[in-house]
Order: structure tokens, then sequence, then C-alpha cells
């Protein structure tokens, strides 16, 4: 007997406009649970803004946003974080004072069940809850081959590290969704290679459901397992890549001149 | 020489006072991004409910157990009434919410404790230690000592727990903060009650040199130039502003002083703080803003 899954994440009929400015149309698509779901589309397409709206940073003027079972007509950052749903954004945002182990700690804080006096007076349990962190923020550390950076100041390191670093916090909380924001932005063809690497390992071992927004499609074809296509915050192809490949309104629209390239 | 040195130590001890009320600021300003006008009547409202409590006949430690338990509750109520509703607002806003806080907490610490001035004695002698023909006071040298340990007691809080992870990264990018599930509401009650209990410290010796009378809320206006000159993010800028602040103001005391016919400290702070402002914007520790885009 096999019962159906449900999806991960429904977005139902969603809009946002910014002082009039639409930036999200009526949008509607789902989220399966386990998959890779690359979000692309030319640049001001809305794509960041539907991040932030699936995260709690902005207030969607309509719509629902259904996260594993559960209607939200808007969600909160600190709700989302407690319900497992992970971020990476499109700038840079870690916390470029602190060291690499520091910053990944924090993706934890989420799991943190101290009161505010065991915290503060450092009993028992908040040592032994830090150790378990800082163990386990080494752990993902190993994983993405960061170790030997554990102990830097996060800012002094270059770009590419630094984009690591960031997925590893967004990650670290074992998170039930992560949102990825150009996760490879800004890398070179050798690095990118290697994130992909390790994102597609994070799903396909771990069984992490993941939204990625990405313009290299070379990538998104060989990481998603279904692409969402947004042009001016409307949704202009939804499904399986092969079938995005081929469509004639996101080639016309989005991929234009790299047509051939895509053909190849 | 010696005249010279003593001018200069008892300045520097000195400035450990404002540097104690600074530090007050830069918590606040560090977390949540508001120049918090009410510390001044924080520092007062604390030194204020000590003097009354010991007054009644309450024990002193008695008396700072109940004064640090009102300083708390209050920071709860500030963040729960004032600054989660102005959550987003400009920091112009948030600046005159902290004015008009700082007029509620003196009405009612009036209200409750009367207008008078009284005396507060920590039963520290105020006499003069000689070292070598070199003289120190001995309040001075005391008060020193509690602002160092002060100091090294928040950073290490802020540098080796997780609390201070977390409020290093609410200062640093608020969004990312909360999208990673730290409780920025939590980190800012946690901020706002440290602050309270900085400024009983500052406010304890501040009230046991000056008397614990209403004026003493001004004091604020000392770690003004302090702030500009140590910067407003920085703790240690904090403490080697008001060092800067104290030795500054001694010497210039002592040795322009009989130039200018005196009255020198009133302003010489601020004179100092503007020759920063020309040569250092950011304060001496202070972190330039990068615009993120
Ligand atoms: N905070 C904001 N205030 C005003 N307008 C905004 C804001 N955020 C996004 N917008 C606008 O919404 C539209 C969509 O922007 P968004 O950042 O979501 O695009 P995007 O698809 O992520 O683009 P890119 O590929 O360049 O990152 C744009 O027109 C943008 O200018
Ligand atoms: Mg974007």
């Amino acid at each position: 007997m096999t019962t159906p899954a449900r999806p991960a994440l429904q977005v139902k009929n969603v809009s946002l406009s910014f002082k009039g400015v639409k930036a999200i149309s009526d949008l509607s698509f789902q989220v399966e649970a386990r998959e890779i779901c690359a979000l692309i589309g030319p640049n001001g397409a809305g794509k960041s803004s539907l991040l932030n709206i699936l995260n709690g940073v902005y207030v969607p003027d309509a719509g629902d946003i259904i996260f594993e079972g559960e209607h939200f007509r808007r969600m909160e950052p600190l709700e989302a974080a407690r319900r497992g749903i992970g971020r990476g954004f499109q700038n840079n945002a870690l916390f470029s004072g602190m060291s690499v182990i520091d910053n990944v700690i924090t993706g934890l804080s989420r799991h943190s069940r101290l009161t505010l006096v065991e915290e503060m007076f450092r009993l028992p349990r908040a040592r032994n809850e830090e150790r378990r962190f800082r163990e386990r923020a080494h752990e993902v550390l190993r994983l993405f081959g960061l170790d030997r950076h554990a102990a830097t100041i996060v800012g002094t390191l270059p770009y590419g590290v630094q984009k690591k670093v960031e997925l590893a916090r967004a990650v670290v909380a074992e998170p039930r969704l992560v949102l990825l924001d150009e996760p490879l932005a800004g890398m070179n063809a050798a690095e990118k290679q290697e994130i992909a690497t390790v994102i597609g390992r994070l799903n396909r071992d771990l069984g992490l459901t993941i939204v990625l927004i990405e313009h290299d499609i070379g990538i998104v074809l060989e990481l998603a397992h279904h692409v969402v296509v947004l042009d001016y915050g409307r949704k202009l192809a939804d499904g399986p890549p092969e079938t995005i490949r081929d469509n004639p309104d996101v080639i016309a629209a989005y991929l234009g001149s790299e047509r051939t390239e895509i053909a190849a | 020489m010696s005249m010279f040195l003593e001018t200069l130590i008892g300045g520097l001890l000195a400035g450990t006072m404002y540097s104690l009320v600074a530090i007050g600021f830069v918590l606040i300003y560090k977390a949540s991004g508001v120049f918090n006008y009410a510390q001044g009547s924080i520092l007062l409202f604390g030194a204020l409910t000590f003097v009354s409590l010991t007054g009644q006949g309450v024990p002193a430690p008695v008396a700072i157990a109940i004064t640090i338990a009102l300083l708390v509750l209050m920071a709860i109520a500030i963040e729960k009434l004032l600054l989660r509703p102005l959550t987003n607002r400009s920091p112009m806003t948030l600046f005159m919410a902290t004015l008009g806080l700082s007029y509620l907490i003196e009405a009612v610490a009036q209200g409750i404790m009367g207008s008078q001035v009284r005396a507060l004695d920590l039963g520290i002698d105020d006499l003069p230690i000689f070292v070598g023909d070199i003289m120190i006071s001995q309040f001075d040298l005391i008060a020193a000592g509690v602002a160092l340990a002060l100091g090294i007691g928040l950073s290490l809080l802020f540098n080796r727990t997780r609390i201070g992870i977390q409020l290093r990264g609410v200062a640093d990018d608020t969004r990312a903060a909360l999208s990673l599930g730290i409780d920025i509401n939590r980190i800012w009650q946690i901020v706002w009650a440290v602050a309270g209990v900085v400024g009983l410290v500052a406010g304890l010796l501040w009230g046991a040199r000056q008397g614990v009378q209403f004026s003493l809320s001004l004091v604020v206006l000392k770690a003004l130039p302090v702030l500009i000159i140590g910067g407003f993010t920085s703790i240690a800028g904090a403490i080697v502003g008001g060092l800067v602040v104290g030795a500054g103001e001694s010497l210039a005391e002592t040795y322009l002083g009989p130039f200018l016919g005196g009255g020198i400290t009133p302003w010489f702070a601020y004179a100092l703080a503007l020759v920063f402002l020309f040569i250092r914007p950011a304060g001496l520790f202070g972190e330039r803003q990068i615009e993120r885009v």
C-alpha cells in the first residue's frame, strides 16, 4: 500500500508588490519532498522576493503558503526557522567579524532548548548543549572540507570559501527545506562544480528538500528535478528540466541567444 | 614630572567612570541600533532604588539583588512595549521613543522615591594612597578596578558564550540572524538587562561620588564625547574613549586651565570629540558603515 506523498511546500496564488510595482503576480507551484526545485528567470523576475516570502522576510499581499500540510497567510522568519526552513542569501549574509565555526554554530539556533537562566549562568545543560553544537558544527565543516578554516574570521576568507560557509550554516540544523539564493554566484567553474556536487549529495544522501535559485543553466539541468521559470513575477513554465529546455516561451523570454548552447 | 604623572593617572582613573557609562550605550546600540537616551535615567533609577532600599534598612546585598531584579523586569517591559511595536522604524523614531522613556522612568522614580539628594556610602574611604611621591585616590582605584572587571566580564560573555555569538549576529545582520532562528526579541531583553546592570554599577559609583540626585542622569552627557571618540559599537572603544576623555580633561585642567581662566572640564571633552570627528568619524574602534546591496 502506498500513501500519496505530501508535497513539502505549496505556494498558492501568491502576490507581492512594492509601492504599486508588482514583483510577484498570482504565483502557484509546489515542491515535492526530497526534490531539488530550481527557480530560474531573468534579473528582477521576483525569485529572491519569493524566497523572502517563503521564510517570512516579506509579507505577501495575497495568497497562501502551505508548508508540510500547514497553512500560513504569512510566515514569520523565526517561526520559519523553527519549523525547519533554512536559508542562504543572495548577498553574502555571513557574520563577517566572527570565526567560521561561530557562524555555523549560529545556524543551530533553532535547536536550542535553553532557558535564559541556564544560558546566562552557563549551567551544566548550557555547557552540554554548547559542546554538542560545536561538535555538530565541526561535522558539517568536515563535510564541506572547511575544517582547517574553523577558527578563521570569515571576512578574511576568499569569496568562494565564504559561500561554502554560508551553505554549511544553512544546512547545519538539518532543515526540512532549504532555500538557496544563487549559492554558486561569483565562483569559478571548478568551485561551482564542487558546490554543485555537495548540494547534490545533501539532497541524495540526506534527503534534503531544496529550492535553489541559479542562473547557470548547465548546473540547473544537472541538479534539478523540477524547474519553475519566472518572468516579471509570473510563472512562465513549471516541469521537469527536459521539458523546460525545449519550451519555446522559456527560450524566448529567458534563454534567448543561449538557445544554441542549450541545444548542444 | 611627578605632578604630570599624578594628573595623568588621576585622569585615567576618573575616565574609567566615563567608560562605565558609555559601555551601557554601546551594548544597546550594538544590539538594536538605538541610541538609548534613557540610559542615564536607568542609571539613576538603579542608584535611587538602591539607596531607597538601604535607607529602609534593607541589607546592601539584598538591595542589590532586588534592584537587579527590577532592572531585568524593566528591560523585558521595554522590549515588549517599546522595541517590539517599533521594529523596523527609523533610528530617529526609536531615539525619540527612548527620550520619552527617560522622562517616564524619571517621573516614576521621583514619584516613588522623592527628589531629595541622598548620600550613598559604599563603604569605600576616599583616602589618598602614595606610590612613591605620586598620590592616587583609593576610591578612583577601586572604581577603575570595577570598570575593568566589568569590561572583561562582558567581553567574555560576548566572545565566549552562545548568547554573545547570537548577539553579535543580530548586531551584524538582523535579517540573517532572524532567518537562522535567533530570537532577537530575547536577545534585546538580555542586552537591555545587561545594560541596566552596567548602569547600576555606574550609578552606584557616580552616586557615591556626587550623591544620588536627579542630576545623576546627566552623566550621559559625559558619555557622548566618549562614544564619539571610541566608536558607538565597541566596548573596547568605550573603555579607551573614557580613558582619553578622563586623561585629557585632567591634563587640560591642570596645564591649560591657568591660561584659560579655569573651568575647562565642562567643555573640554566635547572639543576633543570634535577633533576626533574630523580625523576619525567612525571613532577609534568603530566600524565603518559598509553599504550592503
Ligand atoms: N525590498 C524591496 N523594495 C522595493 N522593491 C523591491 C524590493 N525587493 C525586490 N524589489 C523589486 O522586486 C522585483 C523583483 O526583485 P527580486 O530581487 O525578487 O528579483 P530576482 O529575480 O531575485 O532578480 P536577480 O536575478 O537580479 O536576483 C524587482 O523589480 C525589484 O526591484
Ligand atoms: Mg535575486
